[in-house]
């Protein structure tokens, strides 16, 4: 499947473990503004090759990597492109939130900080902004300056995707997000991922295939470092194609 | 466990208890506040201030100078080498080493370089040898410590395009509390510790007023006093031991609770 403009177009990506062939000739066009969810079973890539958009895998002295990731028709892994500018365009949300070891306001301000953001008054703008972004502002407008690892994990978590979007990043990749979240907290996080994708292009890792087809407008499969297929949403998950795909989606392969 | 606890609850009891009731006695006003006079080995009049100060200068001025040193070293290995790079695993290699020689080994080091920069016996030759001794082990504690922040923290800061220098103090605030106990420890060390600093410091019966004077300390009080054939310069020696021990105590007692502030914002 193919886009006009894709915000992310991931051509020939070869990725090594060591020995071990982790990503396998990968090609995917990741579509502007919208949802995009990776499926498959644990320890399929699907992780892996999130973390190559924002090279996260660059201080792994195993990790090798082949082939072209194209940001906005940029290749970010040209020996010129330059790494903060590129993972500043990207916020990332972990498996388990981790809030950095600061006050909460300081979490949101770290961002706009390192970017050479002094002025007060506009920091203190920036924070109650993203903070309202993420529905968290009325929670904790009266104790900003308390460490926000006293935060509930939900609550963090929401932290942490304010802390990304404080940088004004255009993309937002989720790994896993809600899976160390409470069915509620989940739910919070869903329906901003529903919202913010009028501004951002997501790309979410997850397992949940309910939540794949709650929020996303396109999955793709992947198995064993392959992508199998990648259709839109209802597509792929009520009439896939392929054999593989069949058999992940109806639960036989886990 | 039971056994184990006794063995080392009992241990220190006897310790602490031996030098309490030897030294307590022989502990005055007169012995922390002056210095010695001539025959004081011998039964003299004074006290130890020169060896309270002549360490607290030492111990104090080595762990300032080695936390200098060690906090780039430790983000060197940690940030900017690539994890198992041999270069990081040469200088652990290295440290771990340096770790286990004995003190005796930096002070005969120590003493050929004074030597060969043709300084004398000074407070400066004792700190530059004791921050030598220490710096291993600031090292090693800093960067057990900082291998134990979880990838994702650094992966979070990195993700809002955080150079390496930046996610470095990022860390250092995570690891603000395991930065005060390898100081701390080395402090201890360096506090204690009597060869390394025995050719290098020198001996002096006066405080040190510049970098450049010869200066004594508490464990050389002690194994001097020791050695005395006057019984009562025996028991001051216990004494003097009691006061090293309270100023450890205190450092160690003003780390923790400063630690638990540093602590605040840990994740």
């Amino acid at each position: 499947m193919t886009f006009e403009t894709p915000h992310i177009s991931v051509q020939n990506l070869n990725l090594y473990y060591g020995a071990n062939h982790a990503l396998k000739n990968i090609n995917i066009d990741i579509p502007n503004k919208k949802v995009t969810s990776f499926i498959g079973p644990s320890g399929c890539g699907k992780t892996t090759l999130l973390k190559t958009f924002n090279r996260l895998h660059d201080s792994s002295l195993e990790v090798r990597v082949e082939g072209k990731v194209l940001l906005d028709g940029e290749n970010i892994y040209d020996k010129n492109a330059e790494v903060t500018s590129i993972r500043k365009k990207m916020g990332l949300l972990s498996q388990r939130p981790f809030p950095l070891p600061m006050s909460i306001y300081d979490n949101i301000a770290y961002g706009p900080r390192i970017h050479g953001e002094r002025d007060r008054h506009k920091l203190d703008e920036i924070v109650e902004r993203h903070l309202k972004d993420v529905a968290l502002w009325p929670e904790v407008k009266d104790r900003l300056k308390s460490p926000a690892s006293r935060l509930s994990i939900g609550q963090q978590q929401r932290l942490c995707l304010a802390r990304g979007l404080a940088v004004n990043p255009e993309i937002i990749l989720g790994d896993e997000p809600t899976s160390a979240l409470d069915p509620k907290s989940t739910q919070k996080i869903e329906e901003l991922f529903i919202e913010l994708k009028e501004k951002y292009t997501i790309v979410l890792v997850t397992h949940i295939l309910r939540q794949a087809r709650r929020v996303s407008d396109y999955v793709a499969f992947i198995n064993n470092g392959e992508i199998i297929e990648f259709a839109p949403t209802e597509e792929l998950l009520l009439n896939p194609k392929q054999k593989l795909t069949q058999e992940y989606v109806k639960g036989f392969v886990s | 466990m039971v056994f184990a606890t006794v063995i080392i609850v009992g241990s220190f009891f006897l310790i602490v208890g031996t030098i309490v009731s030897k030294g307590f006695p022989a502990l005055s006003w007169e012995m922390l506040s002056e210095i010695p006079s001539g025959d004081f080995y011998m039964g003299g009049e004074g006290g130890i201030l020169n060896s309270i100060l002549g360490s607290l200068y030492i111990a104090a001025g080595s762990s300032l100078l080695a936390l200098i040193i060690s906090v780039p070293i430790v983000i060197y290995i940690n940030m900017y080498l690539k994890k198992s790079s041999w270069m990081g695993n040469l200088t652990r290699l290295g440290y771990d080493v340096l770790f286990g020689m004995p003190s005796i080994v930096y002070g005969a080091f120590g003493f050929t370089l004074m030597i060969y920069l043709g300084m004398r016996a000074s407070l400066l030759g004792g700190i530059v040898t004791v921050t030598l001794l220490i710096i291993p082990i600031m090292v090693r504690t800093m960067d057990e410590v900082i291998r134990t922040v979880p990838k994702e923290l650094f992966d979070a800061s990195y993700s809002l395009g955080a150079t390496r220098l930046e996610t470095s103090r990022v860390v250092l605030k995570q690891v603000a509390p395991g930065i005060l106990t390898a100081v701390l420890l080395a402090f201890g060390r360096g506090i204690g510790d009597v060869a390394s600093v025995m050719f290098t410091a020198g001996f002096s019966n006066d405080i040190p007023k510049s970098l450049e004077d010869p200066a004594s300390t508490l464990p050389l009080a002690v194994f001097n006093q020791l050695s005395s054939p006057v019984e009562e310069v025996q028991s001051r020696a216990y004494a003097a031991a009691l006061v090293l021990t309270i100023v450890v105590l205190l450092i160690s007692i003003s780390a923790r609770v400063l630690s638990k502030r540093l602590s605040k914002n840990k994740i």
